[in-house]
């Protein structure tokens, strides 16, 4: 297991302790409550610079150029200096749109990023809430985000926008169901839903070691369709620029554009993270067997950094896809999920299911 | 009058739901305006709206001489800038009895090629980026960019060289120009398999480009399409082989044509032909004269005879025709141009219906259309 020093259990209990020795248990929640949320805005806010940052720089590399390097040291203030400009930028009134719905589609389609956050387990003793039913939870919020996208390209009053987001409305129930079957896969070896169970099941190894080929087979299947869930390229229909200008987020301007694109990243990087904490062990580190000295050496590498780790990792690899394929047609993008990856998903829990039966797994 | 050419007609119905994709659109690579009717994502009818670009460029040619009218033909289809200065030199040249230098026609033919290839790496970059896949737009300026580098060096320009002139070249080129170019093709040689690898085997863009937009060879000539677009359905005319100018009949090489007839035989034409500009390249540099003429001897200024005249040459994407009426005076009295484009881009409506909306990007990606020379 990570050293206890690592775990901040200690510092949160702290926190916990001194709040409800200096006010009423009800104030002391309260401002937990308030400290909590500050806490995840300014990272949601940090996330999504640094990812923008990340990806143009990934892009860079896979396309022989050198990326933004003039803001800052790197051009790491490049993206900064991109909020700003969204910021100052005019939200321009759509004539004919319908102002109510055009105005609360960002919101929702941040909010529901912002909610799936909460039930991430970032470190050891680092989790806002602990659902007993958090992979259930996270999967349920995200895909809240669609409602969203389906609002805005309906309330933009444009064609472009309409097409862009039934499109969107299509692929994202479609590969909702290969995301949900595959992470189940997953779930039948630990029996629970709670993400800290999940955690502490892979303190011997990890299920994509342990859970032979079919869990390496789900994880496969959770990372294209997880792809597809954030309209990401190679799926990246909904907002295919050659076809569509940009989708359903063509009308919006300014910092309601802003939303969209922030809420793309975080998505990113929730999808990521539910990956790198249902195969590849969340915080826990790398063990081995009984190698018992190299386990030991795992252990001093703090469980933040292991998280993060696994998940920039995985995030890589979905930019790596975008940069590369070229984009799918919708109907090829549907035949993919009806035809191929929900009977081979399904086919692939039901031999999970053998398999944890019947005991055969580490 | 051939099936397609019925089929071609189309009946509006006030209740069809029209998107206009343009004339401000990233996927019609210019002011085009594609009246495009779906039913769903399904393209209905797609009627092509042209004129955004007009600049009244065979009526300018009235008014200028022939050595004018040169600069004039590079904004035609930029991209194939050599080419059709190359049409209105061999149309005056013809036209006066002239024979330019044997070393001229080598340096135009090794121009011809570059321009070629450095269309067609234009094309691929932006077909790629047609069909959503961002990277190959690096890739394709990347060796394109060495090209350009090989005109900027001999010309000062890049796009627009205005360089082959009636009688021979504006100047001699660089004393570098035969080493670079064998440069280029020993670069070139390796750099193509990555094209193959990025986008050719990749199983996203087959599926998107194999068996979509299918031209049959009867559609193909119904509507006149030529180059590339042409040669992938099946249809033999390449001009260097069929009407040889220049120095191409004393040149080997292969007349690129493949017979499905969809996006990915266009495609690879295309892939084909970059590697026998290659080839030819290679012959050019070994047989081109040595000295330093670049020109025949002309008067300062050209009055062709009273009559008609007419020249035809290969671009990058097609069949470049000019006529000319002369009345004997320094401007042409009429001057018309068939540009490939044109004839290219109306068989959209053909191809595109009945298919997705993506599909239609597809499709007019590997017409490869260069808009300013629909409008000319």
């Amino acid at each position: 297991m990570i050293l206890e020093i690592y775990s901040f259990s200690s510092l949160t209990e702290a926190i916990d302790t001194a709040l409800n020795n200096s006010m009423a248990p009800w104030l002391a929640t309260l401002t937990e409550l308030v400290i909590i949320g500050i806490v995840f805005l300014s990272f949601y806010a940090l996330l999504g610079l640094f990812l923008v940052y990340l990806e143009r720089k990934v892009c860079a590399v896979m396309q022989n150029r050198i990326g933004p390097n003039r803001v800052g040291k790197w051009g790491l203030l490049q993206t900064i200096a991109d909020l700003i400009k969204l910021l100052m930028k005019e939200l321009i009134p759509i004539k004919n749109a319908d102002q109510f719905l055009f105005n609360l589609a960002p919101y929702i389609v941040i909010a529901a990023s912002f909610m799936a956050m909460a039930a991430l387990p970032f470190a050891k003793g680092l989790q806002a809430i602990d659902l007993n039913v958090g992979l259930f939870y996270i999967m349920a919020v995200s895909s809240l985000g669609v409602v969203g996208i389906l609002i805005a390209g309906w309330s933009s009053n444009s064609k472009y926008s309409l097409v862009g987001a039934m499109r969107s409305g299509a692929q994202i129930i479609s590969y909702e169901l290969s995301v949900g079957l595959s992470l189940l896969s997953i779930v039948i070896f630990t029996g629970s839903l709670q993400l800290s169970d999940i955690v502490a099941s892979q303190a011997d190894g990890w299920w994509i070691f342990k859970g032979h080929i079919p869990a390496f087979f789900a994880f496969v299947i959770y990372l294209v369709a997880g792809t597809a869930e954030i309209n990401r390229g190679p799926f990246d229909l909904a907002e295919a620029e050659s076809e569509l200008t940009a989708g359903f987020h063509t009308e919006y301007s300014g910092i309601k554009f802003a939303f969209f694109f922030l809420a793309e990243y975080i998505n990113m990087f929730i999808v990521a993270a539910v990956a790198a904490t249902v195969f590849f062990g969340g915080w826990m580190p790398l063990h081995i067997g009984n190698w018992q000295g190299f386990n030991a050496v795992m252990d001093y590498i703090p469980s933040i950094i292991w998280f993060f780790g696994k998940t920039f990792f995985i995030i890589y690899l979905i930019m790596w896809f975008k940069w590369t394929f070229p984009r799918l047609r919708i109907d090829q993008l549907l035949t993919l999920e009806w035809k191929y990856l929900l009977p081979l998903n399904l086919i692939n829990t039901v031999i999970i299911a053998f398999i944890v039966l019947m005991g055969w797994y580490f | 009058m051939s099936k397609d050419v019925v089929t071609n007609i189309i009946l509006r119905d006030d209740e069809d739901y029209i998107i206009n994709m343009g004339p401000q659109h990233p996927s019609t690579h210019g002011v085009l305006r594609l009246e495009v009717c779906l039913n769903g994502e399904t393209v209905k009818y797609v009627v092509p709206h042209i004129g955004y670009i007009h600049r009244g460029i065979e009526k300018m040619c009235e008014y200028d001489t022939y050595k004018q009218i040169i600069h004039l033909t590079d904004r035609m289809d930029y991209l194939s800038a050599h080419m059709n200065n190359e049409a209105v030199s061999l149309l005056v040249e013809n036209a006066l009895g002239i024979e330019v230098p044997e070393r001229v026609k080598y340096i135009r033919a090794a121009l011809n090629e570059l321009n070629r290839i450095a269309s067609h790496h234009l094309w691929w970059s932006a077909f790629g980026m047609d069909l959503g896949a961002l990277t190959t737009f690096f890739y394709g300026l990347r060796d394109r960019e060495k090209i350009l580098d090989i005109f900027d060096e001999s010309f000062g320009s890049r796009l627009l060289h205005s360089f082959v002139t009636p009688g021979g070249l504006m100047h001699d080129v660089h004393p570098n120009f035969r080493k670079n170019i064998m440069e280029f093709v020993k670069y070139f040689r390796k750099k193509l398999p990555e094209y193959k690898k990025l986008l050719t085997d990749n199983i996203i863009f087959q599926n998107r480009t194999k068996g979509i937009g299918v031209m049959t060879k009867e559609t193909a000539i119904a509507f006149g399409v030529t180059g590339p677009s042409g040669r992938g359905s099946g249809f033999s005319c390449d001009v260097r082989k069929i009407a040889p100018y220049g120095i191409y009949d004393q040149l080997e090489f292969n007349e690129v044509l493949y017979t499905n007839g969809d996006s990915f035989d266009r495609y690879m034409v295309r892939m084909d032909e970059m590697v026998e500009s290659m080839n030819l390249l290679e012959q050019i540099v070994d047989k081109m004269p040595e000295g330093t003429e670049f020109t025949a001897k002309m008067k300062p200024i050209v009055k062709l005879p009273e009559g008609e005249y007419f020249q035809r040459v290969e671009t990058a994407r097609g069949e470049l025709d000019v006529f000319v009426v002369s009345d004997g005076k320094k401007h042409p009295y009429r001057m018309r141009f068939r540009s490939p484009n044109f004839s290219n881009m109306f068989t959209l409506n053909i191809l595109g219906r009945g298919l997705k909306i993506a599909d239609l990007v597809a499709i007019s990606g590997s017409l490869d259309l260069v808009i300013p020379d629909i409008d000319r």
